[in-house]
């Protein structure tokens, strides 16, 4: 191999003469194009909407091994500072890795100590800065990213996806989330819903999405945020109903067994 | 039947780590394939980062040992920084930033497991693409498919040390069974706040389990130690 073919140890303050993985992508012809090329650990999909105080988001707790439910107490959405709520879908070490990057940007953020803190607005920006200019060195961060907050009296809810494609809306939802949750939605939704009505409305998503997302588990949480700040509910389960009768023996008479 | 002798040597493995009310217990199987030679049975996956932190390691052996190495070094320098033994937090993130920083080029699962005086007994998984999760217990390597539902069934928090590695050490057990990646000895270490104790089951005092038979020296002691026709049906 080729003496550069060496691991990055370069965090740690030492002189070494190892090349930096500084994300950039194709280097020369023999490098290895450094980009990220499949995501290992994910989390399924993420569902939110604005309610009357402000967003409710709903995420399951399971992280992903392929097709092994290997982590059943993941907490996929966060607090942001003071006003915002993240949650991920996708890889987790990446998304964990943009927790860091947000750490820090809330940290000097509070430096400035003007009274000022990063609003939702702000957060969702730096985001879709962050992921499209990933996108652009083909190496992304393998997320896709749901952000919603209140300031100043004003929800906001949006989403950037790994390639940067980034907007706000009233309801949003990822991976499968789109296209089992986000009918429900759009029939359902509207606008100053109740915490009662919203809850239930996520519910009633997050359990179309257990039925028939295999990479769903059932252990969620539901987290809100409101002008007063951010709350994440303990992990629970959700009833399911498989008592319909043509679920009861439904070969019976049919030629075959299907 | 090409037994690929220029494959790269993998651990195929079964590491376990498992918290006990006291401390932890790190376990793993001593296979080390290349291809479908066993390179090494008796390997020791169990490596030492500190005097309190210990990490199993699976997938790629020399992945998996060149990250131990760094990171023993880096944790050497910052416990002479910090004048105090390194947490096991701050261990595990740092395999998880050679990790994560090296996705692309790295295949090796590992399993941080120590004590600390601030948390305690801690068992971190980093698994492939550098997530961290700290975990009550975490399994890895090829064999754990074996294991997901024996600790679905088997796992309960506030276990003795003794019953922790029990418990390890079956399931190892197990998975060596059913995981042609696995196999040989089991290797325990067991850390807690009195320190750290090594412990070793080889492979032929392990627990039998279905279809396997009691290993003997021959036939002959089987057919002199019968009834007087034993060849009969």
């Amino acid at each position: 191999l080729p003496v550069w073919f060496s691991i990055n140890a370069d965090y740690f303050f030492l002189q070494f003469t190892i090349p930096i993985d500084n994300g950039d992508s194709v280097k020369t012809a023999e490098a290895d194009s450094q980009r990220t090329l499949y995501p290992y650990v994910t989390g399924t999909s993420i569902v939110a909407i604005k309610y009357k105080d402000g967003v409710l988001m709903a995420s399951d707790m399971g992280g992903s091994y392929g097709s092994t439910l290997r982590y059943k107490n993941i907490e996929r959405m966060k607090a942001i500072g003071k006003h915002s709520l993240l949650g991920a879908s996708g890889e987790i070490s990446d998304f964990q890795e943009i927790l860091r990057y947000l750490d820090e940007l809330v940290l000097n953020d509070n430096m400035w100590d003007d009274g000022n803190s990063l609003g939702p607005k702000e957060v969702h920006n730096y985001l879709t800065r962050v992921m499209y200019n990933r996108r652009n060195k083909f190496n992304p961060l393998w997320n896709t990213l749901v952000l919603g907050g209140v300031k100043n009296g004003e929800s906001y809810l949006g989403m950037v996806s790994m390639i940067g494609v980034s907007f706000e809306d009233n309801h949003v939802a990822t991976g499968f989330g789109n296209h089992l949750a986000r009918p429900i939605l759009r029939d359902e939704w509207h606008a100053d819903l109740s915490f009662e009505d919203g809850v239930k409305l996520l519910e009633k998503c997050m359990r179309v999405l257990l039925y028939r997302d295999r990479s769903a588990i059932n252990k969620l949480q539901i987290a809100k945020i409101t002008e007063e700040g951010v709350t994440v509910s303990q992990p629970y389960s959700l009833k399911t109903f498989w008592e319909f009768k043509a679920f009861n023996n439904p070969t019976a008479g049919a030629e075959g067994s299907w | 039947m090409d037994l690929n002798l220029d494959a790269p040597h993998s651990m195929g493995t079964t590491i376990i780590g498992v918290t006990y009310n006291g401390g932890v217990v790190l376990g793993a199987d001593s296979r080390t394939s290349t291809g479908m030679y066993v390179a090494n049975r008796a390997s020791d996956k169990i490596t030492q980062l500190t005097d309190n932190v210990y990490v199993c390691r699976s997938g790629s052996a020399a992945d998996s040992q060149v990250v131990s190495d760094y990171v023993r070094y880096f944790l050497h320098q910052h416990t002479i920084q910090l004048g105090q033994p390194a947490t096991v937090k701050v261990s595990a993130n740092l395999i998880r930033m050679l990790a994560y920083n090296n996705k692309n080029m790295l295949q090796t699962g590992l399993i941080v497991g120590g004590w600390d005086k601030y948390e305690g007994g801690k068992i971190y998984g980093i698994p492939l693409g550098g997530t961290v999760v700290e975990q009550p217990f975490a399994i890895g390597g090829s064999g754990s498919s074996y294991l997901y539902g024996f600790f679905d069934q088997a796992w309960k928090e506030n276990m003795t040390k003794e019953e922790a590695e029990q418990l390890v050490v079956k399931a190892v057990s197990l998975a060596i069974a059913r995981d042609g990646a696995s196999g040989g000895v089991v290797r325990t270490v067991i850390i807690n706040s009195e320190g750290v104790t090594r412990n070793f089951y080889p492979g032929d005092k392990l627990q039998l389990w279905h279809e396997e038979l009691e290993p003997q020296n021959s036939l002959l002691d089987i057919l002199n130690a019968a009834s007087p026709e034993p060849m009969a049906m």
